[in-house]
């Protein structure tokens, strides 16, 4: 399980998140949306201990990795396996190698299995014999699916996806969102995934958060955001352009245009 | 929360003057977000019914107003001019000026950057550029601490350092810079020597440029020209490749996987750059040396032998030593600085681009400080 308990973060006077609390319950998948730049990635990034925040608690079954050293936070990372939302692959290797980066340093494989090993990680992900190819050849849907591939090849038992269907064709997404689910009940991962894609968010969510002003406002299972009374959630989940998340904005822009 | 007492009215508008005449609006009271609609209305009903040629608005009577206020009257202006009525506004010295002037910036075309209160002063801005100057030093430093534990310790486990990366900044550095450094040294020897030799020519002391030649290629031209052509090949290049690592959150998933980025993108640089610059310094000695032997046969009647013997006799051990010490020296600066602007990019391409240009600037304006330092100890050594 996951506790995060009143996390801040800030860059410069810029505050991202303040004091944020969240529960990620062991072998569920919370999905967390938001719009753009309100801090999605900051928050798993705070998790992995990519970023530190100023203050607040994370905790992984009970430790709190903010205050671990570096040693103790190496340990506790072996347990995550993340996908970037720009997928993150080395450009300077192949997609084989790419994949068996975390095998190879872990020596989870004898080394003459590594290649059949990727390639099974990259068929989860509906690629097959790629392993050659350098990352700059490949799609940004291809490269996605290749940083899921690596994400999972180490068999983490904590996943983040960093909007994991994002510029993906809608039978991929479908075929991603498939493997999200199927790794949480065949394995039990427990799992973090952040999207804009609500169709995606309610099939594969067992509970949904909504950020929004560096907090959650709202956390519920798909069916009770679908029928949130909250203005705020409501606007965002049925992608209304008009509502409280945009009024600020728009009150301001419609008087001056007039 | 806002609500709307329409009864309490908090402004005053009236008004002098007649159709086709210039006009006077004075406002008084208050004009606040409650305000706004009736003020929107009244003012453009009294525009109608007065049908001025120009209006002249008179603050002078208001007790306050805000942001929102500031925008009925930017509203009011922009109205009388879709009619093709002037309109001025006095007496608005104080806060609705301000608000008018810092309205109308936001939410005008033109995006002038805000001005500051006050123009900062010099001795501030002084101290403001020496405590960000003092703190980028300490990060530099504090980075090149990190940069050697992580080497230190690497050589003490040298399975985990990743051998194929150091051998290809090698390859790159080394061999491919190889041509360049060899042609810059010996085209200054040729240079050196044909400047000097028409001084020394005058009191027949040909056969001193060699030493001339010998003693400054050794001793401080050939290893600053292998260091600057090696930061501005090498240290560029590194800034770039960890920038756009950065850029990329590669290093980011680095990490995730359990990688220290130092030990796994710096320490080869490093090694490489400390196997390969004296090298290429040894190199640069040898051409520049050459290119004073070309110029002393061809052009002052020297013979080779006797240059080469005075110029051997010239070099001692300690000034080669010395030399060399300065080239790893000069290593050192140019992959931790290419390393450490690497690893700062925030952001975009263009910070990817910023970060190579301020590696090459910042390593040799180093290099050049490191040298200074090195000609005073050698002097109080007497070597
Ligand atoms: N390393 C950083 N340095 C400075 N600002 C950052 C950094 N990372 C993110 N931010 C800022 O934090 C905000 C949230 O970013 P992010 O988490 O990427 O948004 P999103 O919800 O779209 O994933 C953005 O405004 C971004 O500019
Ligand atoms: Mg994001």
């Amino acid at each position: 399980m996951i506790a995060i308990r009143g996390l801040s973060k800030r860059f410069g006077k810029k505050v991202v998140l303040d004091g944020l609390d969240l529960t990620v319950p062991k072998g569920k998948n919370t999905v967390v949306i938001g719009g753009s730049g309100t801090g999605k990635s900051v928050l798993v990034k705070c998790a992995v201990g990519l970023l530190r925040p100023e203050a607040g608690e994370i905790l992984i079954d009970g430790q709190d990795i903010l205050r671990m050293d570096e040693r103790e936070l190496v340990r506790v990372r072996r347990r995550f396996g993340m996908l970037f939302q720009g997928s993150a692959l080395f450009d300077s290797m192949d997609v084989g190698d790419n994949v068996a980066f975390a095998l190879r340093r872990l020596k989870m494989h004898p080394e003459g299995h590594i290649r059949e090993v990727v390639e099974e990680k990259l068929s989860m992900v509906g690629l097959r014999d790629i392993q050659r190819l350098m990352p700059a050849e490949l799609s940004g849907g291809m490269k996605k699916r290749v940083g899921l591939a690596r994400a999972i090849a180490s068999e983490p038992d904590i996943l983040l996806y960093d909007e994991p269907t994002t510029g993906l064709d809608p039978i991929m997404a479908d075929v991603i969102n498939d493997l999200i689910i199927s790794l949480r009940e065949t394995i039990g991962v427990t799992s973090i995934t952040i999207t804009h894609d609500m169709a995606s968010a309610y099939k594969i969510a067992d509970q949904i958060a909504m950020l929004y002003k560096g907090k959650i406002i709202e956390v519920g299972t798909p069916e009770e955001i679908r029928t949130t009374s909250n203005p705020v959630v409501a606007q965002f989940v049925q992608g209304r352009a008009h509502g409280p998340i945009t009024d600020e904005s728009e009150e301001f822009v419609r008087f001056v245009s007039r | 929360m806002f609500r709307h007492h329409p009864q309490e009215k908090e402004y005053g508008i009236s008004s002098e003057g007649s159709a086709g005449e210039g006009a006077v609006v004075r406002l008084s009271g208050r004009l606040t977000l409650r305000s706004l609609e009736p003020f929107g209305h009244e003012s453009s009903a009294l525009l109608d019914a007065l049908g001025p040629s120009s209006v002249t608005l008179d603050l002078s009577g208001m007790s306050s107003i805000d942001s929102a206020g500031a925008l009925a009257l930017l509203r009011l202006k922009a109205m009388a001019g879709e009619r093709g009525i002037p309109l001025a506004i006095s007496g608005d010295g104080g806060q609705a000026g301000r608000l008018l002037a810092l309205v109308g910036e936001r939410t005008g075309r033109a995006s002038e950057p805000p001005q500051l209160a006050e123009a900062s002063g010099f001795f501030e801005e002084l101290g403001e550029k020496t405590v960000s100057l003092l703190r980028e030093v300490g990060d530099e430093l504090t980075f090149q601490g990190e940069l050697l534990k992580a080497t230190a310790r690497s050589c003490l486990a040298p399975r985990a350092v990743r051998w194929a990366d150091v051998l290809f900044y090698m390859r790159r550095a080394g061999v491919d810079g190889f041509p360049i450094v060899s042609l810059i040294s010996f085209l200054l020897g040729l240079i050196i020597t044909f400047m000097s030799s028409l001084q020394l020519r005058q009191f027949g002391a040909n056969l001193y440029v060699a030493d001339l030649v010998a003693i400054s290629i050794v001793r401080e031209l050939g290893p600053i020209m292998t260091a600057i052509l090696v930061a501005g090949r090498s240290g560029s290049a590194f800034a770039a490749e960890i920038g756009t690592m950065q850029v990329n959150e590669e290093v980011d998933a680095l990490v995730t996987m359990g990688f220290d980025p130092m030990t796994f993108l710096s320490v080869p640089k490093l090694l490489a750059m400390l196997a390969v610059t004296p090298i290429l310094t040894v190199f640069a000695d040898l051409h520049g040396i050459l290119g004073g032997l070309v110029v002393g046969v061809a052009g002052l009647d020297l013979t080779a032998r006797a240059y080469l013997a005075e110029t051997h006799a010239a070099l001692t051990a300690p000034a080669i030593l010395a030399s060399l010490v300065k080239a790893e020296v000069f290593a050192v600066l140019i992959a931790t600085v290419g390393c450490q602007r690497g690893f700062r990019v925030r952001g975009g391409a263009d910070a990817v681009g910023a970060a190579a240009t301020s590696a090459v600037v910042t390593s040799i304006f180093l290099i050049i400080i490191a040298d200074s330092a090195f000609a005073l100890v050698q002097q109080y050594l007497g070597i």
